[in-house]
């Protein structure tokens, strides 16, 4: 545990001192909000939705503030490699298991705390959360987000020599997973199609669950998405840790 | 006498490569032990098995009496190492990167602070602690590792080319630390570099290592005894009529390199006027003259056949082209 502890609080460190990443992973999510949910407020026929198409679009947004904090504290481990300061730890009479956790809750809290950065953001231009056990709700959601999409990074970069391969899986892997998670549409506007295969994006129900949690609608039931979200997050600390057990420096 | 590091024909193959063959060799506690040899020797790479991060193809290794293979905790405990790489967190500040060390290797609160703050002052860092490693010079850096690599008091010391690329002041500075840590604190420690005069000066024994064998291991003042008498170095334009110009019983080796004659001979000093005129009889004019006791790389170049200074510049083209070939 205090191994845990040891590698979290140097996440925490070096996310208080990264002041560009943390307005950084901001500005996309709450430019989004404000561009997407003004712009197309009035466009967007409310009645879909049962709600403004911001406040829609609100928890689309902390998911993937969430999401793309998480994949990127994970892929950090990769300038860890290349700056030497894998050695560091990988030398230490410690179990790779207890770097792995202690990386992974390092990169879920880090997220997290982008998560409710972009939601306090969102109060302030007017959401209103109807049932303060929402934001529970919500913020457990968002915790299981964080732990799945950080132990995703560091199975990718275990396996990653350079961030070469880093946008490659932006764009093929995360964006679709964003794209078809219902972040930014409600998922029964999709063709017929394509809706089994939003169901097949684990972040949906992760967007879903955030979703209910914090406007009380949802077009997934809740506890469906938590059993879901949950399994995935377990599956993907259990690959993690796996590939971060053979990593070589 | 206490062994520290056992090592009984330890080999790593990459692939076809032999990196390190079957090397054999003991050292006792409290001795510096230098691994000599040029790029590529397979200095890294045994570190690297003594340390346990890379598995040995074959043969078995010790430290402290523990075998890397069965008890790899157990190594790791016991060792403290400064990598040829940076390993250093930048972002974190001096005092940081000692903490989380110290937390890694479960030193208790107290007596962690209490040691990072003495072992920074024994580095002279104490009053630059709470920056951010970023801001620190070379020299800096690596005396803060040297510092990490003695927090949790390892019974052994792994010093990876400790001093490559730090400018001859910070270099001396270097030295005298590391040579005061061994006396008082009667660590073991084995160090690898190419450089001579930093073998020379710190070791008590040294392993020349090329292409992963070791072909010389002793005291560096034997090692240079080994070569029988002094050496004179002629540089002439025509150094290949030298040798037979030179073909007397008192000269015991003559080679040629590089547009240089380099003559191995006992009281070179009383035979020097000798070799000058002889050289003049046979017309061969000569640029320069000079004697010397014999060094370390007398040494290598008589095992060997080249000098560790060849490689060197070797390298420095090789990394000329990277960037020539970056900037295209
Ligand atoms: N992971 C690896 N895979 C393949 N070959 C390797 C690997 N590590 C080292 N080698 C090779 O093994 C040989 C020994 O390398 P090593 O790094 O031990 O040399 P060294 O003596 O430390 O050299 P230097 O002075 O450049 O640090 C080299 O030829 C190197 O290319
Ligand atoms: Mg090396």
């Amino acid at each position: 545990m205090d191994i845990v502890y040891t590698i979290w609080l140097r996440s925490m460190k070096r996310y208080v001192r990264s002041k560009s990443r943390i307005v950084g992973s901001i500005a996309m999510p709450l430019f989004l909000l404000v561009f997407l949910g003004f712009g197309l407020n009035s466009v967007v026929s409310a009645t879909s939705l049962g709600q403004q198409y911001v406040m829609f679009l609100v928890p689309g947004m902390v998911a993937m503030s969430v999401l793309f904090t998480s994949v990127f504290s994970g892929i950090q481990i990769i300038w860890d490699k290349q700056f030497g300061f894998l050695k560091e730890t990988l030398i230490a009479p410690v179990t790779r298991l207890e770097i792995m956790f202690g990386q992974t809750v390092g990169g879920a809290t880090t997220a997290v705390i982008q998560g409710i950065i972009l939601m306090v953001l969102a109060v302030l231009m007017g959401l209103r959360i109807e049932n303060p056990a929402g934001f529970f709700v919500a913020l457990g959601f968002m915790i299981l987000v964080g732990i799945a999409f950080t132990a995703f990074g560091i199975a990718i970069a275990s396996r990653m020599e350079d961030m070469t391969g880093f946008q490659l899986i932006m764009n093929f892997v995360v964006f679709p997973l964003f794209g078809l998670s219902g972040a930014l549409f409600p998922i029964s506007s999709l063709p017929g199609w394509l809706e089994p295969v939003t169901l097949l994006d684990p972040l949906t129900y992760g967007v879903e669950g955030i979703r209910y949690g914090l406007t009380g609608v949802s077009q997934i039931n809740p506890i469906i998405s938590a059993a879901v979200i949950a399994g995935f997050a377990v599956a993907m600390t259990v690959i993690g840790a796996y590939l971060f057990r053979k990593i070589s420096v | 006498m206490t062994i520290a590091i056992h090592v009984a024909d330890l080999t790593r193959r990459f692939g076809d490569l032999v990196a390190v063959d079957r090397i054999n060799f003991e050292i006792v506690q409290g001795e510096i032990f230098g691994l000599l040899g040029p790029n590529g020797a397979g200095k890294t790479t045994t570190l690297a098995m003594l340390s346990t991060m890379l598995e040995p193809t074959s043969g078995a290794a010790q430290i402290m009496g523990i075998d890397i293979k069965k008890d790899q905790d157990g190594v790791r405990k016991a060792i403290g190492i400064v990598f040829q790489d940076q390993s250093l967190d930048e972002e974190l500040t001096a005092w940081e990167n000692m903490d989380f060390h110290g937390r890694l290797y479960r030193i208790p609160r107290e007596t962690r602070e209490q040691r990072i703050d003495e072992l920074l002052n024994l580095v002279e860092l104490f009053d630059r602690r709470n920056d951010i490693v970023k801001t620190f010079s070379g020299g800096m850096r690596r005396r803060l590792e040297i510092a990490r690599g003695l927090l949790h008091h390892p019974a052994v010391l792994f010093l990876d080319e400790p001093t490559l690329g730090l400018d001859p002041q910070t270099r001396n500075h270097l030295w005298k630390y590391i040579e005061d840590l061994a006396k008082e604190k009667n660590i073991t420690i084995i160090l690898t570099t190419h450089y001579m005069e930093e073998a020379d000066r710190l070791c008590d024994r040294i392993a020349i290592i090329d292409h992963g064998k070791i072909i010389a291991l002793d005291t560096p003042a034997r090692l240079k005894e080994s070569i029988g008498g002094d050496v004179v170095t002629i540089q002439s334009p025509d150094t290949s009529k030298i040798s037979t110009a030179l073909s007397v019983p008192w000269i015991k080796r003559l080679e040629t390199h590089d547009g240089e004659v380099i003559l191995t001979l006992e009281n070179a000093e009383q035979h020097l006027s000798m070799i000058v005129t002889r050289l003049n009889e046979e017309k061969v004019s000569i640029t320069s003259i000079s004697v010397h006791k014999p060094t370390l790389e007398d040494v290598f170049l008589s095992f060997t056949g080249k000098t560790i200074r060849d490689e060197d510049i070797s390298r420095k083209d090789a990394m000329r082209m990277h960037f020539r070939m970056m900037r295209h």
